[in-house]
């Protein structure tokens, strides 16, 4: 029903023309869903908003065609697009919230959309949106009819902006990257809607997603993109066993799946033996009946309601839960940057949680525990160089100046694989993968001995995210660190971390080896946890890589 | 609804500190004015004991702290005392005069709306455009020009150059009478008197002096709405609404512009501070009899009661207004006094 | 270890290339840096250069147009009106620079404590700044100054006192936005107290809006001056101001003079003009961003 040939989109930059999508052919059949994955940059969504023609001011299709039920989008006329968009083709976005009007009742939304193309009156736009909203499961549909999306939570907010893409029985949706930023439990129950009611209607689906897991489970057909260009296309199962792009290959390897290793997930090249680091019997963190009360509008907020746990030295610990769980308050109080209501942090047998954040600066410990943040872009100064960056804690906590300085500084920099040319660039002159390593390197440079990890890998590309989860295993194993990894993501913590603790609600609910915990979870919230992480179709390792490995046993 | 009960509530909560404050510090800036009152009131040939004798009188021999709590009891019943220049109580004057000012601003405002918010709109929908070009030369150039730099002008090529507008002298040719006063608006009291040739005469001086001032107030009201647009148009529901079909006359208004209103309207509360301000001097160059005249004629004087109330008056005007603006802004958008997830 | 891609390219630019940078790249921001140097030279050497002396007074040669020996006519005094306008940037500027160094300073120090360290302080600032800009500004400043006296100080400080609620709401709203920024707690984890945080960190990122701030700023402050003058309020006479000339000629412009009022009321345009076409490119010199 959609046939895409030499489909090519450029945009028109202070530099020059960006050609954002260089000539891509597609199929679509009726009722099929096709997931097209790529990096940043690979040009996926760009396609999609060509497609519905609703790119910005400065992008054009440049050639080729989009044939929809025998008309060619490319062609097509604004008057006749616009009968199209939301009739014909609909799109769902990212961000939920922000893609809703937020100044308009969220059923207001819903009844411009099927005045507009003539599937509701002024008598019944009400009753015919209140429809809409039950067709996707919304409960009290009537109620959610008068509410402003600031007032709904995100998963809700996607339905919402789902229930606007189906109100006029759309024969083709769109879907670009619709979960990024929803919990993994939220994410499962918006994709099994949205698979449930598409099969339903009998509708074709384009899923565009950076998750190769997501995309092999929920589509029929996958098309892998690369530079604005597709490099592979076939069925996720197959792409998965047998790779035939190096492309698609390093794709495949470089998703965190059960059965593979850290060092699986990079190039066979790049494969060097990892160091084994066994953790050992002292105990370095302790935490005891930690609690963490907020004041805010409406009452108390118990962020963290009274745990514990130990680390031990040279161990690599998971923190796994969704979003409110109280992982980031717990990681806040443990690094210092936050006091605690009540319970003891002890490291090395010390107390830490008596002294006040503001003065654990000037502490003698202040640079044994130290953090790498989430989002490389928000925890680099825009204003220092990476090796001002770099330079920072080494300047405040220690003696060292002048040459011996840069030389602690390069050391960092090729410790962490950043080429020592990149040292006096600036944050936005950085991609992400560096910009990673630039914060790594700082937050190392004075041998910590306790690591923070708060999603390290969050924002990045899932080819730097396997680079990045090797390095900090072999940081830790060359250094002797302690890690604790926060992270959402359970599949990136199966592979690196031997122990796990998982929270809901403030509380831990469950701890014990990653092993166990993963393969024979004890209690009910890690099994939805567990069962709602896509899982990736099993690859068939070729027979070169099981000759590297026996040979390397 | 609680919250936006709330936020309402603290909003009007958060004017009484602020009206607190511009009593006291219109209370100090009169009395540390230079030369003593007392002496003007005695008049030319008293002498010492007169004098001695009209300080007590006033209150001014009293602590400072003592003539504070006066002043506020004063106030408290409208007492604004009694200018030196007229004779007249201050509050009276000012009563007098207030109508010229306000139907100067007004007209001045509602005309800058009506050119500025469709020129912001224009510009940001066709960025790059002339129209675009145009929007921003106007606005810097706006934002240059001084008020009474630009009366003057006006005044020289349109009056003396041109003839084409009425001699720069108050709010009506001396030949024609003011109207019975019911609002103290000439434009409407004119036509309720069923005046026309008066309304027109009215119209024609207020010509030049709104213009004037209301180049002024332009180029802040153009320069927020186009960007205020800018960000509306580039939002991601935007996006959305695009996606589904909705034609562009309806992303325009119902999407785009409702929400590019809200910052516009805050800025208006700004825009009004500095009209106020610019008032002043449009009244000079026009010779307009409102309070802005008023209060420079009384500077001169060292008429210090009626400089004191002109500055508390002015200051509990715009507080007033700023409440106005941020109540209305409370009651548009449904986000205020929510705590956003 | 594992490849990287490298951006090829030379080093950075140091900071005179990025300067000379942002200039060439934009034509407007080269107009208006050559328009301010063109007032930079007049402030400094425009005493020295012109032909008559501003405050030369000679009543046969009143109310003279534009013409040779006087370019810009003379006044009702006799004085020449170019000399007294080219000299009066001199006292024009100071006042502006003066003023707005004056609120930036206090303003920033006032917002950013507020806006890092929030509390009572916060508080309390938030309703000093209302209280101030409960006031029509041009109201406060004529309050301020005729309360204090007609000196150029007390011009300064009634618009440093008014610009100031600008620069406090705009730092505090800065530095509130990158309080809880990654980079910001990077910086207490690496040792740096509240303080150094605050200063070294945090408030450097928020030069950039306050750049072009500035810039209208002065372009204000300027307007506020000669509006001052021009009411009677501000610098007395004969001190050349471009404010009370434009005052002085007012009366004369309805008999037809137009010359007396006009130039100092177009060198006047012309620098506060200036200034706002100078905010941009000042931001882009601040901003780390453009450098490429």
């Amino acid at each position: 029903m959609l046939s895409i040939r030499d489909f090519a989109v450029s945009f028109r930059t202070r530099r020059g023309e960006v050609q954002a999508v260089r000539g891509i052919s597609l199929d679509l059949g009726s009722g099929e869903t096709l997931g097209i994955v790529g990096e940043s940059g690979s040009g996926k969504s760009v396609t999609s908003y060509a497609l519905m023609r609703i790119l910005d001011a400065g992008g054009r299709i440049r050639a080729g065609s989009a044939v929809f039920e025998g008309r060619d989008l490319a062609q097509a006329a604004e008057r006749d697009m616009q009968a199209v968009r939301g009739r014909e083709i609909s799109m769902i976005f990212q961000n939920p919230r922000a893609a809703l009007n937020p100044i308009r009742k969220v059923g207001h939304q819903l009844e411009d959309v099927l005045r507009r193309h003539g599937r509701a009156t002024r008598a019944n736009a009400r009753a015919k949106a209140i429809e809409a909203l039950e067709a996707v499961r919304i409960r009290d549909a009537a109620a959610r009819y008068d509410a402003y999306p600031f007032e709904l939570s995100g998963g809700m907010c996607q339905r919402i902006v789902f229930a606007i893409a189906l109100a006029c029985g759309p024969r083709l949706l769109i879907a670009d990257e619709p979960t990024t930023g929803l919990d993994i439990t939220t994410q499962k129950a918006v994709m099994d809607l949205v698979r449930d009611l598409t099969r339903a209607r009998g509708m074709s689906s384009i899923l565009i997603t950076h998750d190769l897991g997501l995309a092999a489970e929920y589509s029929d057909r996958l098309a892998v993109m690369k530079d604005g260009q597709i490099v592979e296309t076939g069925p996720a199962a197959v792409l998965f066993a047998d790779p035939q792009h190096p492309y698609t290959r390093k794709l495949v390897d470089a998703t965190p799946r059960r059965g593979a290793g850290l060092r699986d997930l990079l190039p066979l090249e790049a494969r060097t033996p990892l160091a084994d680091h066994l953790p050992g019997d002292r105990a370095l963190v302790q935490v005891r009946d930690l609690v963490k009360t907020y004041w805010g509008k409406s009452g108390p907020v118990h962020a963290v309601k009274g745990i514990s746990f130990t680390i031990r030295e040279g161990q690599s610990v998971g923190l796994v839960g969704e979003s409110g769980c109280g992982k980031s308050t717990t990681s806040s109080m443990l690094v210092r940057l936050l006091d605690r209501t009540s319970g003891d942090i002890l490291f090395e047998g010390f107390d830490i949680a008596a002294i006040p954040a503001d003065r654990f600066v000037r502490d003698k410990r202040r640079s044994q525990i130290q953090m790498v943040f989430q989002d490389a872009t928000d925890s680099l100064n825009p204003r220092h160089s990476a090796r001002q960056t770099i330079a920072d804690p080494i300047l405040r906590m220690s003696g060292l100046r002048g040459t011996a300085l840069q030389t602690r500084i390069e050391e960092l920099a090729t410790l962490c694989g950043l080429p020592l040319s990149l040292l006096d660039r600036f944050p936005h002159q950085l991609s992400g993968g560096q910009k990673a390593r630039v914060g790594i390197a700082r937050a190392i440079a004075l041998d910590p001995k306790f690591l923070i990890l708060d999603e390290p890998t969050a924002a990045l590309d899932v080819s730097i995210q396997a680079v990045v989860l090797n390095l900090l295993a072999d940081l830790r194993a060359r250094l002797g660190m302690t890690y604790l990894f926060v992270s959402h993501d359970l599949n990136v913590v199966r592979l690196l971390c031997d122990h796990v603790i998982v929270m809901q609600g403030g509380e831990i609910v469950e701890q014990g080896p990653a092993a166990k915990v993963m393969d024979t979870p004890s209690h009910p919230y890690t099994r939805t946890l567990l069962a709602a992480a896509p899982e990736p179709p099993t690859t068939k390792m070729k027979t070169t890589d099981i000759a590297a490995k026996s040979a390397a046993e | 609804m609680a919250g936006r009960t709330r936020a309402i509530g603290m909003r009007l909560a958060q004017t009484v500190p602020v009206i607190i404050g511009v009593i006291v510090i219109s209370f100090i800036l009169t009395r540390a004015l230079p030369g003593d009152p007392a002496v003007y009131f005695a008049g030319a040939m008293a002498d010492a004991e007169s004098i001695q004798q009209v300080r007590e009188a006033l209150g001014l021999d009293k602590p400072l702290v003592m003539q504070f709590f006066l002043y506020v009891s004063d106030l408290a019943q409208g007492d604004l005392g009694r200018s030196i220049s007229t004779g007249q109580p201050v509050l009276t004057d000012l009563a007098a005069r207030l109508p010229a000012s306000l139907e100067l601003t007004l007209s001045a405002l509602v005309l800058s709306c009506l050119i500025a918010i469709p020129l912001g709109v224009l510009a940001a929908v066709r960025q790059g455009s002339w129209v675009d070009h145009l929007c921003r030369v106007l606005v810097t150039a706006g934002v240059s020009l001084p008020t009474f730099f630009t009366g003057i002008l006006l005044v020289y090529v349109f009056y003396y150059l041109l003839g084409w507008a009425p001699s720069p002298l108050g709010r009506l040719d001396f030949i024609y009478f003011e109207p019975p006063r019911v609002t103290g608006f000439y434009l409407i009291d004119s036509l309720i008197a069923g005046d026309p040739e008066t309304f027109a005469a009215t119209l024609r001086q207020l010509t030049l002096p709104t213009i004037t001032l209301a180049l002024f107030t332009l180029a802040p009201i153009a320069r927020m709405t186009r960007a205020a647009m800018l960000q509306a148009l580039s939002s991601d529901y935007i996006r959305t609404a695009r996606a589904a079909g909705l034609s562009r006359g309806k992303i325009l208004f119902s999407y785009g512009l409702r929400n590019a209103l809200l910052p516009v309207v805050t800025t208006l509360g700004m825009v009004f501070s500095f009209v106020l301000g610019a008032n002043v001097l449009v009244e000079k160059v026009f010779a307009w009899p409102g309070i802005g005249s008023y209060a420079v004629e009384a500077l001169v004087a060292s008429d210090y009661a009626a400089v004191q109330g002109f500055v508390l008056a002015m200051a509990l005007l715009f507080v007033t207004l700023n409440l106005i603006i941020d109540l209305s802004y409370a009651l548009i958008d449904p986000r205020i006094g929510f705590d956003t997830k | 270890m594992t490849q990287v891609t490298d951006i090829p390219g030379r080093k950075p630019d140091g900071a005179w290339a990025h300067l000379l940078h942002v200039l060439r790249e934009n034509p407007v921001t080269m107009l208006s840096f050559g328009m301010f140097a063109f007032f930079l030279l007049q402030a400094f050497f425009g005493a020295y250069l012109v032909p008559h002396d501003p405050l030369a007074t000679n009543a046969t040669n009143a109310l003279r147009p534009p013409n040779w020996t006087h370019w810009f006519g003379t006044d009702s005094l006799g004085r020449d009106v170019f000399s007294r306008v080219v000299v009066a940037t001199r006292l024009d500027l100071t006042i502006s620079v003066l003023a707005v160094a004056i609120s930036f300073v206090i303003g920033s120090v006032l917002g950013a404590i507020a806006g890092y360290w929030g509390g009572w302080i916060d508080a309390v600032l938030n309703r000093v700044l209302d209280t101030i800009m409960a006031f029509p500004l041009f109201v406060l400043a004529m309050g301020i100054v005729a309360a204090l006296g007609n000196t150029v100080e007390n011009i300064i400080y009634a618009t440093a006192l008014i610009n100031l609620p600008f620069y406090a709401r705009l730092v505090r709203a800065e530095v509130n936005i990158r309080r809880e920024a990654g980079f910001a707690l990077a910086a207490r984890l690496s040792g740096n107290s509240h303080f150094r945080t605050l200063a070294f960190h945090i408030f450097p990122n928020a030069l950039p809006p306050m750049m072009v701030q500035v810039s209208l700023n002065m372009g204000w402050a300027i307007l506020n001056a000669a509006g001052l003058s021009f009411i009677g309020l501000g610098v007395r006479p004969p001190t050349p101001e471009w404010g009370i000339m434009v005052a002085e000629g007012a009366n004369y412009i309805i008999s037809g003079h137009w010359w007396i009022a006009l130039f100092p009321g177009l060198w006047l345009m012309l620098a506060v003009f200036t200034f706002n076409l100078m905010g941009d490119g000042l931001r882009d010199i601040v901003d780390p961003r453009r450098r490429t």
